[in-house]
């Protein structure tokens, strides 16, 4: 190797880490361009939103329009909400995920299904609107209502908790259900008394997400069942205020709205859906270092 | 652990196994089940016949070729008129904006999380990323009517700020997450030994993530932009508040625009059930439908044989 040849290559390996410095500063430029605007964003909502919170706020119900007293009709509305979300997707959701993962028979029947969770999971929310005015609303005669509106958000959610759940049964391992069918226990019987226990956790994650996810829709509830409303719902079947849907009407149709008073909304509702988010994230992390603990 | 043996134990029954009753409850339980696991696959058969019965009715009074081409849209005058082009120009640009936007942000992180970022650093980010993703749409409408809009308003010196480029950037936000977590589970799927080769070989870190990880993960990151997309083009209520809602055909990113989902949102309410209107409504929902669940189909089989390639 001539002495002149050593150099060249000497400078290829400087410009090719040159390159890849820069690359690096690249990559982690992209990350920084998705979490300080996020953070920011975060940040602003909670600075501008808590002069606006104080007791009255949270407790009160609106007057005149949203102009004065609190939001606490549309606190109460997004609570129903959540509660039949998981009164009608936590069942069904669990029941599908154990029929697929302890007793379907892998096949083309099974493959349909699965096609039909991950393109259920994708189906625009101003569809699933629409499906619950023509289904809900208008074909069963549930009319523009609490119950319609909570069915529609159960549909989307379904196959998060299915899929959920289904991951956290995946998770049980097969020895605990041999020793306890080895036992005389039936198949009923081991997964509500053994696996069922075992895969607890990792479904109430998936059901904090499918939730809160559920809380902060507007579109489809925009269809089926709010009402920009001071009045509480009394039964399944009246309209009802929710707090994403008041936040609409609120930025979007009432002028001379004070802005405190939107970023307060803003931050009520954020607050909530983070608080899930964050409850669902640290159950994993817990169950991670759970599972690795016993060496799963 | 051991609670947990004492418990199988205590679940010994006396009777002979395997019982009459026994027996019979186990059918039952299985045929419950296997109603619930069927429920998905009903309700998107039931979305898919609700559409199309209450949206085909319209093509008796339009046919489908002027509904999808011509741009006018006057639902409520006399004739009415319905003509969707500009609702799915809109709709495109708007999906196009974010995804030039979130496409190389995602891969980038992607890549960052996956090969560069130390561990403590990677758990750190995943979350707040996670969060981003539960951030509800309208949050993000309303602060892109607020805070964004006014920005690219006196950036771009424009009449309003409320056009498709302010849509399409909070959109890039709202498929990002999709993009940065599955992009990043496809590169780590990507075995070992690839990586190992390739450094072996004296390639640096940057070169064996641009010219190995990348493409050997190459399934992965499709479908993960796939999935973007489908989010972007499907989101509502961000694009109803900040895309300006004019209906004409956009000629530049930066004119106000609306989008086929953010119409349906605004004009379902007014409807009259069953009319033209509502009809042409729910056949909106339909090309929708169509465009989505198409996305959605070929990126499950992407993603299908990615996780084959590396089983």
């Amino acid at each position: 190797m001539s002495p002149t040849s050593g150099k060249l290559e000497g400078r290829r390996f400087r410009s090719r880490n040159a390159t890849q410095t820069a690359a690096f500063i690249f990559l982690s430029a992209c990350v920084l361009l998705i979490l300080v605007p996020v953070l920011y964003i975060i940040i602003y909502i909670i600075v501008n939103g808590a002069g606006a919170i104080s007791w009255d706020f949270l407790t009160q119900l609106p007057k005149q329009r949203g102009l004065q007293g609190g939001i606490f009709s549309a606190i109460v509305g997004s609570f129903y909400l959540m509660v039949g979300v998981v009164v009608f997707a936590l069942p069904v959701g669990i029941m599908a995920a154990i029929y697929l993962h302890e007793y379907a028979r892998q096949g083309p029947l099974v493959r349909l299904i699965n096609l039909s969770i991950v393109n259920l999971a994708g189906v625009p929310s101003i569809i699933y609107g629409l499906f619950g005015l023509s289904f809900f609303v208008l074909m069963l005669k549930m009319g523009s209502s609490l119950l319609a509106a909570s069915l529609t958000l159960s549909c989307m959610a379904l196959p998060v908790v299915v899929t959920a759940s289904r991951e956290a049964l995946a998770t049980v391992p097969n020895s605990y259900r041999e020793g306890s069918l080895a036992l005389g226990a039936s198949r009923w019987q081991t997964i509500v008394r053994v696996v069922l226990p075992q895969a607890w956790p990792g479904i109430l994650t998936g059901l904090v997400l499918a939730v809160s996810r559920a809380a902060g829709e507007t579109a489809p509830i925009l269809i089926t069942g709010t009402a920009f409303t001071a009045i509480l719902p009394t039964s399944l079947f009246d309209q009802f205020n929710a707090l994403p849907y008041h936040l609409y009407v609120v930025a979007t149709q009432i002028p001379n709205m004070p802005k405190s008073t939107q970023w307060g909304i803003t931050l009520v509702l954020l607050v909530m859906v983070l608080l899930f988010n964050l409850t669902a994230i640290i159950l994993r992390i817990r169950l991670r270092a759970q599972r690795k603990k016993w060496g799963l | 652990m051991h609670s947990q043996a004492i418990e199988l134990t205590s679940m010994r029954e006396s009777k002979p196994l395997r019982s009459r009753p026994k027996r019979d409850r186990e059918r039952l339980v299985r045929i419950v089940l296997a109603i619930a696991g069927w429920m998905t696959v009903v309700i998107l058969a039931l979305i898919m016949i609700m559409l199309f019965v209450e949206g085909l009715p319209i093509f008796a009074v339009t046919n489908p070729f002027s509904f999808l081409f011509t741009s006018q849209w006057f639902p409520v005058s006399d004739p009415p008129v319905f003509g969707i082009l500009s609702l799915i120009i809109g709709s495109l640009m708007i999906t196009a904006t974010a995804l030039v936007i979130a496409i190389p942000l995602g891969i980038g992180a992607a890549a960052f999380l996956a090969e560069i970022a130390p561990p403590p650093l990677r758990e750190a980010i995943k979350p707040v990323i996670e969060l981003l993703s539960g951030i509800p749409s309208i949050v993000l409408g309303f602060v892109g009517f607020l805070l964004l809009a006014p920005a690219i308003q006196r950036i771009f010196n424009l009449d309003s700020g409320l056009n498709g480029l302010t849509a399409g950037i909070l959109l890039a936000f709202m498929c990002l997450p999709t993009i940065v977590s599955i992009s990043e589970d496809a590169l780590s799927a990507v075995p070992r030994e690839y990586k190992e080769a390739s450094l072996a070989l004296g390639a640096t870190r940057w070169q064996t993530i641009y010219r190995v990880l990348i493409p050997a993960a190459r399934p992965g990151i499709v479908a993960s932009v796939m999935l973007g997309m489908g989010r972007a083009i499907g989101e509502t209520m961000t694009v109803l508040m900040v895309s300006g809602g004019r209906l004409a055909i956009p000629s530049f990113i930066t004119d106000p625009m609306s989008a086929m989902t953010a119409r349906i949102a605004i004009e379902i309410n007014n409807a009259v059930f069953g009319g033209l209107q509502y009809q042409a409504l729910f056949a909106i929902g339909i090309v929708l439908f169509l465009i989505t669940f198409s996305i959605n189909l070929v990126a499950d089989l992407v993603l299908e044989k990615q996780r084959r390639r590396y089983a």
